[in-house]
């Protein structure tokens, strides 16, 4: 019985699909006519609903090997011979990524209960992050680019609307139309990727697509007069783009700092967990696409190296917690991006999903503190709270450590196995990439505990007001926080084996066999504790260490030395504080450009041009013309008589010339 | 019961005699009532027109290209005129967008008209049992007729009931259209002229027959031309565009709803129904021109709107933006044939550019209702006026940031539809051409959500601001009615492009057939 609800019925899967949807509009439209508490139960039940299939479906796939389903809803429209439908694939990769998305979001959901809790918006917020549930599961379950796109640009949609919750905010509504238009920039490579496999598989199904992907590897297309690109290079590049907007990799990374100014939960749900990793997704159910082509797949690395490294410089000289955190989520996006390039999906997938978990708990914990510390997000004036908050230090700790990959935690095995396939890589751009991973491990564990210092160890650093009334949170904020620190502390021992090593991922993942990396380290996978007593003796272990170390010996021993260091080191500090001036080239150049532009266009060519020469210019010469002829019409009969006797002469002769011609 | 009525003069005459009722019924401003009883006859006339095009939609049979619900009496049997009426899969949607749109013009003037109601609404009834005739006309002097006296209400509307700017701009908008037709008309005379050819020799003015008629390369470049000048202006395409912002910022709300939903898709019909099937070796001469004069309307353009200081002309900027899709998805086929040498991915241009003309309608129709709404409370039409409007008027912000995010083109909208089928066709053609057409992608957002940040967002910095209220049941009403059919196509547009199909792969296959004599 249940057997059939999973594998034949499609109504499971649309109740994890509309359950949210449902709590949405409820929440949203109807939020007027039911309460507070009822507007967060309504949306939490959707949530749970989903979660729950969602782990009945994973069950099913994890443990009884069930089979691929692919089926379709309905129609979308037709047109020339393409079929465009809304329907479900339903694999080991969506049924992970389903898991992943309901879970971590009805933590988001009930730990909402307690952030918002004095927020006039509380209902409204309620039905956006279902309605995010929702789009991100319509994303995921795609079983064609169109609905792809769909929940790609609805889920951009909902990080608009949430990084805007705020609305009164100057600094928010900035940050929610600079975040919306950098996706489009992606976007408008996404959407012109679809169109050429449109073009050149005459489908925009996945099952067809992929089937016919190798037939297409010979075929090129002129986008210069005289190039041969080949065409599924064009391809991949064109989806990357969108990947790199989504998944804010440079130099499309810009947005997502800024996205900082929306409530923390959904930084934690939207900005960490699941919403930007739509890009990685993306690229790992394409890979029977990505595989064939390996300038694609170097152009991923190396741009998945320059984020990892270069954004996690970054992290080090933020001084709000959230940015912190938000840097660290870009660096891992980038380990994520390294490991597509290197071919090591799986991996990547993983990182993902052990990332989802201890990065939303890392902004959990941290919108803990900010909630203790009445919206104070500046970390200097924090310090010692370890001693108020036990279970949000805890929590964050664990966090922290499962982001650095301390061995053992979820984030080891996912990161290692990332830097251990990118070294195994033969691709030209592999050794570099290796090495800005390396060092992004020094870099990661140096922030980190930089972070981690500052805010729980040391003196507190906060006014009076603030400390007297310091407390842990409320039940409705820990619980989801231990919930979360079970999987990251866990999951990656758990699941290595099987995800990385083993072939859980089956048919979901194509890989060459000539790029397969991880079946290489495969073959010196001895279970997890071998895994664990190797670190001990490579680089990226003791690379940590010494990020620990620093940042220990930075921040708690000899606190005035970070500044005298960023004395020396002025120039580097500038560019760091400047964020390498990406936002200043994008402001003047870009949206300043725009505008010059758009002025020009209107007042030279509309204004000038079109209505002051040709139109109203037309007008004058008219006017012109009869104040000319205005001079005939004298009134005079002789000059009347005049023209009279002139025409008929004309015409005379005319007639004469035509008669005498025959 | 309805298949043996003469459907489409009922749709035509029931708003124009309606029209002249309401003119009759006039202003009886006893107890100060505002003319009520001619709104609301009015708004039954509206009702019952709608009611009357709802089964052209039911019984249309989507198995064929042939005309339908033909109606054909001799009117002007000298010269072989005919009162010939008939739809396609092509006309069809666009008389029902025109009868629907007319109901939330009547209800949208509810309020805010209160100078010479009754006039207004006849102007409105009048004008759009006209429109509906253009699209219904298979008689090339009857379209004729239907086509320039359209403008006559709206230049009423305009030159009455608009700001203070109006003369100017009726003027504008007058002559730059009854410029462009004049040359038209001396285009269907030499049809006319050449049409009788065949069997009977006699001189034909149905459009039909024009299809059929052979010409020439010379001969079609002409005509061409003669149609280009009335079509582009209407549309309106990039040079010829400049009536419309003024047009539009002087209008009344109802004119300019009415305008931008309707009255630009006149343009775009008549490249369908006279254009391409009349003079597809000229249509394909002159495409390139084409594809250039859409891909600038849509980024030239689109650059133009990021700069406007005034909503409505922001979104008449849009509009021709939009449009360009229009044009651009109408002349793809031909350089979709040049390089591959067949017309796959002709017929999804063409659909979706007409997909495209229909959820632009219901767009820019939503938001110039917007722009109304607000303007009906602080009289201005000024971007820095505003600011933090959703602070007083929540409800309608979620309206309006659904239209905007419509407007540019956000999946699971219509709005969406139309452009994603014009550049996965365009694509096929060249790859730079998607290109450009995808920057509206940027663009498009750009100008809406910027407009969107200053006008909604924020906190209220102007006191006017303050005091707005939300938008009453009425508002509501109108504006849910059109967020629906917004979001219906965008989920489900299977149904209206379904009935296009027929029509389309007819009209791809007829321009695939070269009319140039052979010797």
């Amino acid at each position: 019985m249940e057997n059939n609800l999973v594998e034949q019925d499609m109504s499971i899967y649309l109740a994890i699909v509309l359950a949210p949807l449902m709590g949405a509009i409820i929440a949203g439209v109807f939020g007027r006519y039911i309460s507070r508490t009822m507007a967060h139960q309504v949306t939490i039940v959707g949530v749970a609903i989903s979660a729950a299939l969602s782990l009945l479906v994973f069950k099913h796939f994890a443990l009884e090997d069930m089979t691929t389903i692919n089926e379709t809803i309905y129609t979308w429209m037709v047109s020339d011979g393409l079929h465009l439908e809304v329907g479900f694939l339903i694999d080991k990769l969506t049924a992970m990524m389903m898991v992943v998305v309901t879970f971590v979001s009805l933590m988001v959901h009930i730990y909402t209960i307690g952030y918002m809790h004095d927020d006039s918006g509380y209902k409204r917020f309620f039905s956006y992050i279902s309605l995010f549930t929702f789009s991100m599961l319509m994303l995921i379950m795609a079983n064609n680019f169109v609905q792809l796109f769909f929940g790609w640009e609805a889920v951009g949609l909902v990080s608009y609307l949430l990084i805007g919750f705020w609305y009164t905010r100057e600094t928010a509504i900035y940050a929610n139309l600079k975040a919306f238009i950098v996706n489009r920039v992606g976007d408008f490579g996404f959407i012109l990727g679809i169109a050429l496999v449109a073009m050149t598989f005459n489908s925009l199904d996945y099952q067809d697509v992929f089937a016919a992907s190798t037939l297409h590897t010979e075929s090129t297309i002129a986008l210069f007069p005289g190039t041969h690109w080949s065409t599924i290079t064009v391809i991949c590049l064109l989806l990357f783009i969108g990947a790199m907007a989504k998944s804010a990799q440079a130099p499309l990374h810009v947005w997502l700092p800024d996205s900082m100014e929306g409530p923390t939960p959904i930084s934690a749900l939207i900005h960490a967990a699941t919403m930007v990793t739509a890009g990685i997704f993306m690229v790992a159910r394409m890979s029977p696409l990505f595989e064939l082509s390996p300038v694609a797949l170097n152009f991923i690395l190396l741009i998945g190296a320059v984020t990892a490294f270069f954004m996690g410089l970054l992290g080090i000289v933020q001084n709000d917690i959230k940015r912190v955190i938000a840097y660290s989520t870009l660096s891992q996006l980038g380990y994520m991006t390294v490991a597509l390039g290197a071919s090591a999906y799986a991996a990547s997938i993983f990182h993902l999903m052990t990332h989802a978990f201890f990065k939303a708990l890392l902004f959990l914990a941290a919108g803990s503190v900010i909630i203790a510390m009445h919206h104070e997000q500046d970390i200097r004036k924090m310090g010692g709270i370890r001693h108020y908050m036990p279970i949000t230090w805890i929590t964050f700790l664990l966090g922290t450590l499962a982001l650095i990959g301390t061995p053992g935690f979820a984030g080891f095995f996912s990161k290692d196995s990332i830097i251990m396939a990118v070294h195994a890589s033969q691709l030209p751009g592999a050794n570099i990439a290796y090495l800005a991973i390396l060092l992004g491990v020094f870099i990661t564990a140096f922030y980190s505990f930089r972070l981690y210092f500052l805010v729980f160890h040391g003196q507190p650093r906060m006014d009076h007001h603030t400390k007297a009334d310091l407390h842990e949170t409320p039940k409705v904020v820990t619980v989801p926080l231990i919930l979360l620190a079970i999987p990251s502390v866990l999951i990656g021992a758990l699941f290595v084996a099987d995800m990385v090593f083993g072939d859980f991922f089956g048919a979901a993942i194509m890989v060459l066999p000539e790029h397969d990396v991880l079946a290489t380290l495969a073959k010196d996978y001895h279970g997890i504790i071998a895994m664990v007593l190797h670190s001990f003796k490579s680089l990226p272990f003791w690379l940590m260490l010494a990020g620990i170390m620093s940042a220990w010996y930075l921040y708690m021993v000899n606190p005035s030395l970070p500044e005298k260091l960023s004395q020396r080191l002025l120039i580097i500090h500038k560019v760091l504080l400047n964020k390498y001036y990406f936002d200043d080239i994008n402001s003047t150049v870009f949206a300043g450009g725009a505008r010059q532009l758009g002025t020009f266009l209107s007042r030279f060519g509309d204004t000038q041009v079109i209505d002051g020469w040709f139109v109203n210019g037309s007008a004058k010469l008219v006017a012109w013309f009869s104040s000319i002829i205005r001079h005939i019409q004298s009134g005079y009969l002789y000059h009347y008589a005049f023209a009279m006797m002139l025409g008929l002469a004309t015409l005379l002769v005319l007639l004469l010339t035509t008669v005498i011609s025959h | 019961m309805f298949a043996n009525l003469p459907l489409l003069s009922l749709a035509i005459w029931t708003p124009i005699l309606g029209g002249l009722a309401v003119l009759a019924i006039g202003n009886k401003n006893r107890d100060n009532n505002n003319a009520i009883e001619a709104k609301v006859f009015a708004l039954l006339i509206a009702i019952l027109t709608f009611i009357l095009t709802v089964p052209l939609y039911v019984l249309f049979n989507l198995d064929t290209a042939a005309m339908q619900f033909v109606e054909k009496t001799a009117w002007i049997a000298l010269f072989n005129i005919n009162y010939y009426l008939g739809i396609d899969g092509i006309s069809m949607p666009l008389i029902i967008l025109t009868s629907f749109i007319t109901i939330i013009v009547i209800l949208a003037g509810w309020g805010s008209i209160k100078d010479k109601v009754a006039q207004y609404l006849s102007c409105f009834l009048i004008m759009e049992g006209l429109m509906i005739g253009v699209f219904a006309a298979l008689d090339a002097i009857l379209f004729y007729v239907f086509w320039e006296a359209m403008l006559i209400p709206m230049f009423l509307v305009i030159g009455i009931w608009g700001g203070p700017n109006r003369i100017y701009a009726t003027l504008k908008f007058f002559i730059y259209t009854f410029l462009g037709s004049v040359l038209m008309l001396v285009a269907l005379l030499y049809l006319h002229l050449n049409s009788g050819i065949g069997d009977t020799g006699v001189g034909s003015f149905s459009i039909l027959d024009f299809h059929q008629v052979q010409l020439s390369l010379t001969e079609q470049r002409w005509i061409f031309i003669a149609f280009l000048i009335a079509f582009a202006v209407k549309v309106p395409m990039w040079p010829v565009h400049t009536w419309l912002p003024d047009a539009h910022v002087e209008a009344p709300t109802g004119g300019s709803v009415i305008l931008a939903a309707i009255m630009l898709k006149l343009g775009a019909y008549g490249f369908l129904r006279f254009s391409l099937p009349i003079t597809p070796d000229g249509s394909a001469s002159l495409s390139f021109m084409m594809i250039m004069l859409s891909l600038i309307a849509v980024v030239y353009i689109g650059f133009v709107a990021l700069v406007q200081q005034d909503m409505k002309k922001l979104i008449a900027y849009s509009s021709i933006s939009h449009m360009g899709f229009v044009t651009l998805g109408f002349f793809i086929p031909w350089a979709i044939f040049s390089v591959n040498n067949n017309w796959n991915g002709a017929v999804m241009g063409i659909e979706g550019a007409m997909v495209q003309m229909i959820s632009h309608g219901f767009i820019s129709g939503a938001m110039f209702l917007c722009v109304g709404v607000l303007y009906d409370r602080l009289h201005s039409r000024m971007i820095k006026d505003y600011g933090g409007v959703v602070n007083t008027m929540p409800t309608f912000a979620a309206f309006m940031l659904l239209f905007a995010m419509a407007n540019a083109g956000l999946p699971g909208t219509s709005g969406f539809v139309g452009e994603f089928m014009v550049i996965i066709s365009a694509l096929k053609a060249n790859f730079w051409y998607a290109f450009f057409a995808a920057l509206t992608l940027i663009i498009g957002a750009s100008y809406t959500l910027w407009m969107v940040k200053r006008v909604i967002f924020g906190s209220v910095i102007h006191a006017t601001v303050a005091g707005l209220h939300d938008i009453d049941k009425r508002e509501l009403g109108i504006l849910s009615v059109l967020a629906l059919m917004v979001l219906f196509f965008g989920v489900y547009p299977a149904p209206l492009i379904d009935v296009m199909h027929s029509s389309v792969e007819h009209l791809v296959e007829h321009i695939s057939i070269s009319k140039i004599p052979t010797e």
